[in-house]
């Protein structure tokens, strides 16, 4: 049963990604390009989808479990640390040159082209390189 | 739609529909714990659009075939959001919703340095 339910989530995300134009680099670079020929319309399908949210939120935390008996998610952290900030800010680097972030580069992997899977392999290898430097700073903060 | 799959995961199956995290979980290792749920989660979420581009309309992604920049910005959003631990579906649409500070900061840091990317990649330097 999880496995169908993330399967049906997956699918309806990338069915989603899709019609709402965030596998579409033009749409995603119009509407971060601000300061130049603005397109806000993707400010409706990040508001549409935070909508919902904020409903399934409430009805999680008054059922307290998930429907197939998991616990929820941990209530979110609230530190904010310089991973944080410096993570989003080349998350905003990459984002803004290509167009693509993580959900639309995968969503869009059967007619992105060549370039769109040299995109999503550079972006795992970017995900491999942290994971490499992350297990070395925690080597280093360890006593010998 | 893409609110009812983040809903659906959550209120289904306990989890936060995060792309970077569901993905980089399970390339690094860190996620094998549950990684036939990722897996599942990923099956969808290519397999799904894939469906629609071959019997409906194949969308064009307009993505620029100048490699280097591809390269460079797929390792700026590879290493970004795992740092960050979190992309524009988990702090953007699931953070978000929940009020959580991270999510709000976080968003607001990618969106404002992408929007200066632009300024400074395409109308200074003129390479994007």
């Amino acid at each position: 049963m999880r496995l169908l339910f993330a399967l049906l989530s997956g699918g309806l995300f990338g069915a989603g990604l899709l019609v709402s134009g965030m596998t579409d680099t033009t749409k995603v670079q119009g509407w971060l390009d601000i300061f130049g020929t603005w397109d806000p319309t993707l400010a409706f399908v990040l508001g549409g989808a935070i909508l919902p949210m904020i409903v399934a939120w409430r009805v999680a935390a008054r059922r307290g479990a998930a429907a197939l008996g998991t616990p929820l998610p941990p209530k979110p952290d609230r530190r904010l640390d310089p991973r944080l900030l410096t993570g989003s800010a080349l998350f905003g680097v990459g984002w803004a040159l290509a167009g693509l972030c993580p959900g639309p580069a995968m969503a869009s992997l059967s007619y992105g082209g060549p370039q769109g899977i040299v995109f999503l392999l550079a972006m795992i290898a970017g995900m491999l390189i942290w994971r490499a430097i992350d297990a070395g700073l925690l080597d280093k903060g360890r006593p010998a | 739609m893409i609110g009812g799959a983040a809903a659906l995961f959550l209120l289904v199956n306990g989890r936060i529909m995060g792309a970077s995290g569901l993905l980089g979980g399970a390339v690094d290792g860190t996620g094998w714990s549950n990684l036939l749920e990722r897996l599942a989660f990923l099956a969808g979420l290519v397999g799904v659009p894939a469906l629609i581009a071959m019997t409906i309309a194949r969308p064009d992604t307009h993505l620029t075939g100048n490699l280097a920049i591809v390269v460079l910005a797929g390792l700026a959003v590879g290493i970004g959001t795992r740092m960050a631990n979190g992309c524009t579906s988990g702090h953007g649409v699931c953070g978000i919703s929940r009020f959580s500070p991270r999510g709000i900061v976080a968003t607001l840091v990618y969106l404002g340095v992408g929007a200066t990317t632009m300024v400074i990649a395409r109308h200074l330097l003129g390479v994007i």
